[in-house]
């Protein structure tokens, strides 16, 4: 299978891990272990960047797991920025996970916020990875200031309810010269495999990992359903006819 | 100025009584099975009639606070910076007519207690005073947030309450969330609860939650003294007091405490005895209808209920509380405002957290903000 390039990196699994939620720092660690995920995102609020030996940070300390910091809480560009500079220096990253969601209640993310930071970000040196709406144009005007993906959400933020905006991911999969990451709302290993299919590039997952039963099976679940989504959409899916074509009834005169 | 004044004049408290009293087990599976709770699902869950299925709203409530928050507590600890008061509340320790001692930290003090709690894990503090605008008003409170804000990731404030300029300066200064109670929804009683002082006056603590709304503060905590006043029909209006601030304040957080009266030196015994069965439903009523709200349970509550409460719709919980201005190192002996039940250090807490398979978080938020 194909590896996805990301700015500067390279990565084999297409499967992100959000790291919230978890009941147990160690079973978080063993999820990330068992999804061989290779990107992981953290929330800047929950580390103590002035403490050598936080438990979030150590316990995501494994070599071949990028810890990508996000600005979850900041309710508008200007803090979203200012959390991006203090994860870069604490964290020694450029990249970051924007989240700018001034509703407390669904997370929504806001487009106009996010689109300003996004440039400004950009500007400073930072790959940028947005938390959107699945919004086809605001798509490309976050390509046009420099973002290195885009991260549309299937359904909000924690809901489980699957690829909800499914008809505009497939057009902002069609039209984007950036890593499409399908975020947020991806409740089963079988709505991450069917947005491989349609050609994601990645999916982020989270809640349904953190919060199953058994997370750890859950996250191998996971690691096997966007292998098999993306193995699939390599593989060129056969289309699905809506009748049955068995003879031309229409055309047949052309032969006569 | 806007507030929540003319919602709550549309509601009448012995007709919310009439409806809470008569809901049927019907309409608590109706509730129950709709896909999306409004106000009225609320008083249904409220109910009598809800209690008999307090076993399927503990188990929605369960699922709920998992998928919204994760397996997660996070911890915080008072810090009481006064305990002069100018009112006379019936219920309270710090009552003006309460012959204590009386003691408001100064600097040095406040940044001894700081490190105590330091030294306990603590990121998120929650700054505590009576009402004494002279000595203990808003230059007070801003001179301590700026002395505590370079140590605390998140700062909450329990205090008078303040003038919309005064909340604005508050949360320039770094105050990330303000808490205040109306204690009872019931007009007519609520001065018979406080009669003296700036705290008599129900419109003016009605509105408060507005002006701090309007000063732009991130997180708006409510909550009613349980024990006062019938617990059904005084959370009905805590949570219409909830359903309108969300709708016009959307960019805040809102959580919700659950003070239950507690003995106290001096103090009357609550008027309403509410039992743990009946606490529980109310937390369980709270988390089914509004999946995003945080759910605070303090010291007042004690160890069995606090261990099981864990896993049951809590998303927030202090530990090793001191409710007396330098209970932690400075004056361990000066007069709290109400007995904890719940002595354990946090580091005991922190495990029966885990223990619970849930992750108690230390620091969820951040000073840069």
């Amino acid at each position: 299978m194909s590896k996805l390039h990301i700015a500067d990196k390279i990565f084999t699994s297409r499967l992100f891990l959000g790291t919230g939620k978890f009941g147990k720092l160690t079973e978080m660690t063993e999820a990330v272990r068992c999804s061989e995920t290779e990107l992981v995102t953290l929330a800047l609020k929950r580390v103590d960047l002035h403490s050598d030996s936080d438990d979030l940070l150590a316990g995501l300390q494994i070599p071949s797991v990028h810890r990508l910091p996000n600005t979850s809480g900041a309710r508008n560009a200007e803090e979203a920025v200012l959390a991006a500079q203090l994860a870069r220096e604490a964290m020694e990253t450029n990249w970051v996970k924007l989240e700018i969601h001034p509703d407390p209640r669904y997370l929504l993310p806001d487009p106009i916020e996010t689109l300003k930071a996004t440039e400004l970000l950009a500007k400073d040196g930072f790959v940028v990875m947005p938390y959107i709406h699945a919004d086809p144009v605001l798509c490309k005007r976050l390509e046009d200031v420099g973002t290195a993906v885009v991260m549309p959400l299937g359904a909000p933020i924690g809901s489980n309810k699957g690829l909800l905006t499914l008809d505009f991911l497939e057009i902002i999969i069609e039209q984007s010269q950036v890593p499409v990451v399908v975020d947020a709302g991806i409740g089963a290993p079988s709505d991450a495999a069917k947005a491989m299919e349609i050609g994601a590039d990645a999916v982020l997952v989270n809640t349904a990992i953190a919060v199953a039963g058994d997370p750890l099976a859950m996250a191998i679940a996971f690691k096997e359903a966007v292998t098999a989504g993306r193995r699939a959409y390599e593989a060129g899916l056969a289309a699905a006819h809506p009748v049955a074509v068995a003879s031309s009834p229409l055309t047949d005169f052309l032969l006569g | 100025m806007q507030s929540f004044e003319n919602t709550f004049h549309q509601f009448n408290w012995n007709s919310v009584q009439e409806r809470i009293y008569a809901v049927g087990p019907a309409d608590v599976q109706r509730s129950l099975r709709k896909a999306k709770k409004t106000l009225e699902d609320f008083l249904v869950l409220l109910s009598p009639a809800a209690s008999e299925s307090l076993e399927e709203m503990a188990q929605l409530t369960q699922q709920l606070t998992q998928q919204r928050f994760g397996k997660t507590i996070q911890l915080y600890a008072p810090l009481y910076l006064s305990n002069e008061c100018q009112n006379i509340c019936t219920y309270c320790g710090f009552s003006m007519d309460n012959p204590i001692k009386r003691k408001t930290l100064n600097a040095i003090e406040i940044m001894q207690e700081a490190a105590a709690l330091k030294a306990m894990g603590i990121n998120h503090v929650l700054l505590v005073s009576g009402e004494a605008n002279k000595t203990v008003g808003i230059d007070y409170f801003l001179k301590a947030i700026k002395l505590l804000r370079p140590h605390f990731a998140h700062i909450s404030v329990e205090v008078q309450p303040l003038l919309l300029e005064e909340y604005e300066a508050l949360h320039r200064a770094g105050a990330h969330a303000v808490l205040v109670y109306q204690e009872t929804y019931h007009e007519e009683v609520y001065k018979r609860y406080h009669p003296k002082g700036k705290k008599s006056n129900f419109a003016f603590r009605l509105e408060t939650p507005d002006r701090i709304g309007k000063a732009g503060m991130r997180k708006i905590g409510l909550g009613v003294l349980l024990g006062l006043e019938d617990w059904r029909i005084d959370s009905f209006f805590n949570a219409l007091h909830i359903d309108y601030l969300q709708r016009h304040y959307w960019q805040t957080k809102y959580s919700v405490s659950f003070p239950r009266l507690r003995p106290a030196e001096g103090i009357i015994e609550p008027n309403f005895v509410m039992e743990d069965r009946e606490l529980l439903q109310l937390i369980c009523a709270y988390r089914i209808w509004n999946p995003d709200l945080e759910i605070s349970i303090s010291t007042r509550e004690n160890e069995k209920f606090r261990n099981h409460i864990i896993a049951l719709g809590a998303t927030t919980m202090s530990a090793a509380s001191k409710t007396n201005p330098g209970g932690y190192v400075v004056d361990p002996q000066s007069l709290e405002q109400f007995e904890t039940s719940d002595e354990r250090s946090m580091e005991e807490v922190r495990q029966v957290i885990y223990q619970a398979g849930y992750e108690p978080v230390m620091k969820d938020w951040d000073g840069c903000w």
